[in-house]
């Protein structure tokens, strides 16, 4: 299942400075596991040891936030879009 | 700590406007959805800038330039060379002077028939409870989380609608929390630890994006108090200046959240350092010297 991936320009050096890609997996929990195996550190950017999302870090599938879906047991679709995007906190 | 100093130069709020005002806003007047009845909302209307540094300076500019009539600006900072790149209320000669002095200047110079209170103080626990609520619009415009999370529950605890906005390097955000329909507690539960999301000094930040981000919020000022349009509430811009890309996220209030969820945990002001892992601000004689609670 290819989706398209953005990373939000804070974390686009865990996937070579991309901030646009794609990726594999039927979740997004899976879609995780697409991107660490091929960006190894990746993963410790989103979520934490037991694979939990960072309550920092939102994840969109589509424009809406997984926390209201399924969560990392979202399913994917083909040609969906998937956003990680941490807060920011700049203002000045 | 600082104090509030206003100044008005203009006609009372319920006085008919000047030949001299009618001619400076007739670009507003003469839209409908405007007119003379939106202009004096504007003039009648108060809003509190969070910050007067790159997101701040230029909300606050088209909030003077429009004739909001009472302007508040919340800041304790100085100005500083490395400002001049991005923050446009302030310029070469007023490097080393309270940011909240050059920023009234400049508003008064754009237009004296405003109001600027200045706040020449961090926004703390202790007074943001003070501060908010003497205004109708909140405005984010704060360089950290913990202000962020200050500014988000004292608004809410006002019954304040906040006009948030953020920036990092090439990336702006942009969102309207209304109280009832989600915050940003409810958008960002946690902060992220203490150093993993950098600021705008460590990263680095593109100039014209707080000019891009600033203008969307002073938009979602206007509409606000026009009652005009579809805010922002509900919904999360995010803006690529790279690409150009403008793409939306959808807001919720989440009825787990510990401030306006459906049986709320945080019912006053917390000690947002401690919240956020943030070392507390240490203020010298008016020149910052720790990171902590500060717009």
């Amino acid at each position: 299942m290819a989706v398209t991936v953005y990373v939000a320009s804070v974390i686009q050096r865990a996937v070579g400075d991309q901030k646009q890609l794609e990726a594999e997996g039927s979740t997004i929990a899976e879609l995780i596991d697409d991107l660490e195996s091929r960006y190894p550190g990746f993963r410790v950017q989103v979520s934490d040891e037991s694979g939990a999302l960072h309550r920092f870090v939102n994840v969109y599938l589509n424009d809406e936030d997984v926390r209201y879906l399924q969560g990392t047991g979202t399913a994917l679709s083909e040609g969906d879009s998937v956003s990680f995007l941490p807060a920011l906190a700049g203002g000045r | 700590m600082g104090g509030t100093d206003g100044q008005r130069e203009g006609a009372p709020p319920g006085s008919a406007f000047t030949p001299e005002e009618v001619m400076r806003y007739s670009r507003h007047m003469i839209m409908g959805p405007v007119g003379p009845v939106g202009q004096r909302k504007l003039r009648n209307a108060s809003v509190l800038v969070v910050g007067a540094g790159g997101l701040g300076s230029p909300v606050a500019l088209y909030l003077a330039l429009a004739g909001v009539g009472r302007i508040g600006l919340v800041d304790f900072d100085v100005v500083d060379l490395s400002n001049l790149q991005r923050q446009i209320l302030h310029q070469t000669a007023d490097v080393g002077r309270p940011k909240i002095l050059s920023a009234k200047e400049s508003l008064l110079a754009y237009n004296p028939h405003v109001a600027v209170e200045t706040h020449e103080l961090p926004l703390t626990s202790d007074n943001a409870l003070e501060i908010i609520p003497a205004y109708d619009i909140i405005v984010n415009g704060a360089d950290n989380f913990a202000t962020r999370y200050l500014a988000n529950d004292a608004a809410y605890l006002s019954g304040k609608t906040l006009v948030d906005g953020s920036i990092l390097l090439f990336d702006g955000q942009a969102t309207v929390y209304t109280p009832g329909q989600g915050c940003y507690r409810c958008l960002y539960p946690a902060p992220p630890p203490p150093g993993l999301v950098p600021s705008c000094a460590e990263a680095g930040v593109l100039g014209a994006i707080t000019g891009v981000v600033g203008s969307i919020q002073a938009t979602e000022v206007f509409k606000q108090i026009l009652g005009i349009g579809e805010p922002l509430v509900g919904r999360l811009l995010l803006i690529d200046a790279l690409t150009m890309e403008f793409r939306m996220m959808r807001v919720r209030r989440d009825p787990d959240c510990p401030l306006c969820g459906d049986e709320p945990s945080v019912r006053e002001l917390i000690d947002y350092d401690q919240f956020c892992g943030t070392p507390p601000l240490v203020v010298v004689e008016g020149a910052e010297v720790a990171a902590g609670v500060h717009a």
